[in-house]
């Protein structure tokens, strides 16, 4: 009776080591394919299906706020989408700032005087026809 | 600033993109909206400049330096006429600049996370491959756009035999080779598609006429959308990529509402060349002896002096001649004498969206005296006088009743219900379409046969003088 117990007792030793080694070889490949992630997925990079779902949502974010847009404003509406858009300058400013002066940082400079161009250009231009847009006075002489 | 800090930076100036945006539902709220915009901007430098990677600051102070003066000067004195031009050729600057971000990932990528020079990954590839290619098509799509709105080439539509197959078979080769650069990554292909994508955008928009630059000038919007979303996604970058996808769904949906206003679909468009053959045989056959009635500064100012209500229907003729200040002088006078004032836009007057507002705007007309065309064409049978100015096509009531005609099913201002239409014009030619305007041969339209300002001069004198 106790040989008997104390066989069962043994094989449930051993059933549990190896459910213990198995879970050990799991934990081992998720910390593994974790790791291979971040090697994989340098610096505040996201996965690729991340950046797509972003897209996607701004897509129709997009749709709806430019259909409220009044027609009257459908040019200002242009000209601050189009110095919105300028904000490429980031990935142009990531270049132009690395040391040394290479073809990298030259076209990096090169971006950035463009899109700063747009920049300015495209708020200021905004600015002075929205100015212009005026409400009727009620007395006007 | 560690990069998920920075991440949190680039999330903020999204919102304020957006933000941005979302202001210009009304003239009150619009100008905020441009702050948004520029707060937004702001913040998304300002996070990138502090990022680890960037150290030394002094090509990016140059840049800035230069850039932003020349941008400054030249949107301070724009003349606001010259929008169009302006638009298109900053859309061009965007394009360019993707195109010089993607070179610069691809010659260091380990600089931007994405592998060893040489060794970028296939993924990392196709999308700076896309950027590249959307930015060079941009490019060059929007100078040409702007030489054609500058006057710099004639703005009719450039054909020639076999450019739709060419189009075509320059647009597979451009498939083929981002399919090799994606897969080998080799400076070559590069280069060559950064070289047939100038070529495509410069050939896509050649054969589009005048007139249709609404929808070109929108669509390079949005293409200059798209190709920031690419390299937003090369890089990783969630501002940029948000703010693509929102100009990108801006410049469409312009698109669609000016291809609308015309009853054409976006290929028609893009494929050119508006009734140009048969506007030359209907325009030899159309010079025929129907009599029109001619009249003058003092008739038109007479009937409008004397209506109830005067709708004012201006077009880009008005802009040509720069006639908004006199419009309003005019129109201000009207007023005066009791008469009810005012306009009628249609959705592609002009040569960008919204180019009739912003000119009315500039000569200080009120916008609640400004009406879109679904919000005033029923008023038009109620209406005493309809003035037409500088415009022609939008009022051809051919549109409702020719199926034969080019200009078949094109929402039009009805003018034609008006009790009598002035139309101030140079001569009798036919609009764009090339298709005639029956109204100009009724017996309530009075033809004022003159530049659109020396009309506008004269009337506003014809006024003057005869209530003082």
């Amino acid at each position: 009776m106790d040989d008997k117990l104390a066989g069962q007792a043994a094989k449930l030793a051993s059933q549990a080591q190896e459910l213990a080694s198995n879970l050990r070889g799991v934990a081992q490949q998720i910390s593994d394919q974790a790791a291979l992630n971040v090697a994989g997925l340098p610096d505040g990079h996201m996965p690729f299906v991340a950046l797509l779902t972003i897209f996607a949502l701004a897509c129709f974010v997009g749709y709806y706020v430019v259909w409220r847009v009044t027609p009257a404003l459908h040019s200002p509406l242009m000209a601050v989408t189009n110095a919105v858009s300028s904000v490429i300058i980031v990935g142009a400013l990531l270049a132009a700032g690395l040391k040394g002066l290479g073809a990298a940082q030259l076209f990096g400079a090169i971006a950035v005087a463009l899109a700063a161009v747009n920049i300015f250009g495209g708020f200021i231009v905004t600015h002075r026809m929205l100015s212009m847009f005026k409400k009727k006075q009620p007395v006007k002489k | 600033m560690t990069q998920d800090l920075a991440a949190y930076g680039y999330l903020i100036a999204a919102i304020f993109f957006i933000m941005s945006l979302r202001g210009l539902s009304s003239p009150e709220t619009a100008r905020g909206g441009n702050l948004f915009g520029i707060v937004g901007m702001v913040i998304a430098i300002g996070v990138t400049v502090l990022t680890p990677g960037v150290v030394s600051p002094w090509l990016i102070v140059a840049g800035l330096l230069v850039g932003g003066s020349v941008g400054t000067v030249v949107a301070l004195r724009i003349q606001m006429t010259a929008l169009p031009q302006l638009v298109a050729a900053f859309h061009s600057l965007v394009g360019l600049a993707a195109v010089f971000v993607a070179a610069a990932a691809f010659v260091s990528p380990d600089a931007f996370g994405l592998g060893a020079p040489g060794k970028i990954k296939t993924a990392s590839l196709i999308e700076m491959g896309l950027g590249t290619a959307i930015g060079a098509v941009t490019f060059t799509g929007s100078i040409v756009a702007f030489a054609k709105l500058q006057g710099l080439v004639s703005g009719a539509p450039l054909i020639f035999r076999g450019q739709h197959l060419l189009n075509a078979l320059l647009g597979v080769a451009l498939v083929a080779l981002l399919v090799w650069f994606a897969m080998r990554g080799h400076p070559a292909a590069f280069i060559l598609l950064i070289v047939l994508s100038l070529l495509l955008g410069f050939l896509l928009i050649l054969p589009i006429g005048g007139a249709d630059m609404p929808v070109v000038v929108s669509m390079l919007n949005s293409y200059s959308g798209w190709a920031a979303a690419g390299i937003g996604f090369t890089l990783s970058n969630t501002a940029l990529i948000v703010t693509g996808a929102l100009v990108g769904a801006s410049g469409a949906i312009l698109s669609y509402i000016m291809c609308k206003g015309m009853n054409r679909s976006i290929f028609n468009v893009i494929l050119g060349g508006f009734g140009t053959d048969a506007a030359g045989a209907a325009a030899a056959a159309g010079k025929n002896d129907r009599p029109v009635k001619a009249g003058s500064a003092e008739d038109a100012a007479f009937l409008m002096q004397n209506a109830g209500s005067v709708i004012i229907v201006p077009g880009y003729g008005m802009a040509v001649a720069q006639a908004q200040h006199a419009l309003r002088e005019m129109s201000d006078l009207l007023k005066k004498s009791g008469v009810t004032v005012r306009y009628a836009i249609h959705p592609v007057a002009g040569r960008m969206p919204g180019h009739m507002n912003v000119l009315l705007a500039e000569a200080n007309v009120p916008y609640d005296e400004v009406f879109e065309l679904d919000d005033i064409n029923r008023d038009f049978a109620s209406t005493d006088v309809a003035f037409v100015i500088g415009a022609n096509d939008v009022t051809n009531p051919a549109a409702k009743t020719d199926p034969q005609s080019a200009i078949y099913g094109m929402p039009i201002l009805e003018v034609d219900r008006a009790q009598t239409v002035l139309f101030v014009k140079r001569g009798m030619s036919s609009g764009y379409a090339g298709v005639e305007n029956e109204l100009f041969f009724r017996d309530n339209t009075m033809m004022l046969f003159a530049d659109a300002k020396a009309m506008c001069d004269a009337i506003v004198k014809a006024l003057s003088g005869s209530s003082h």
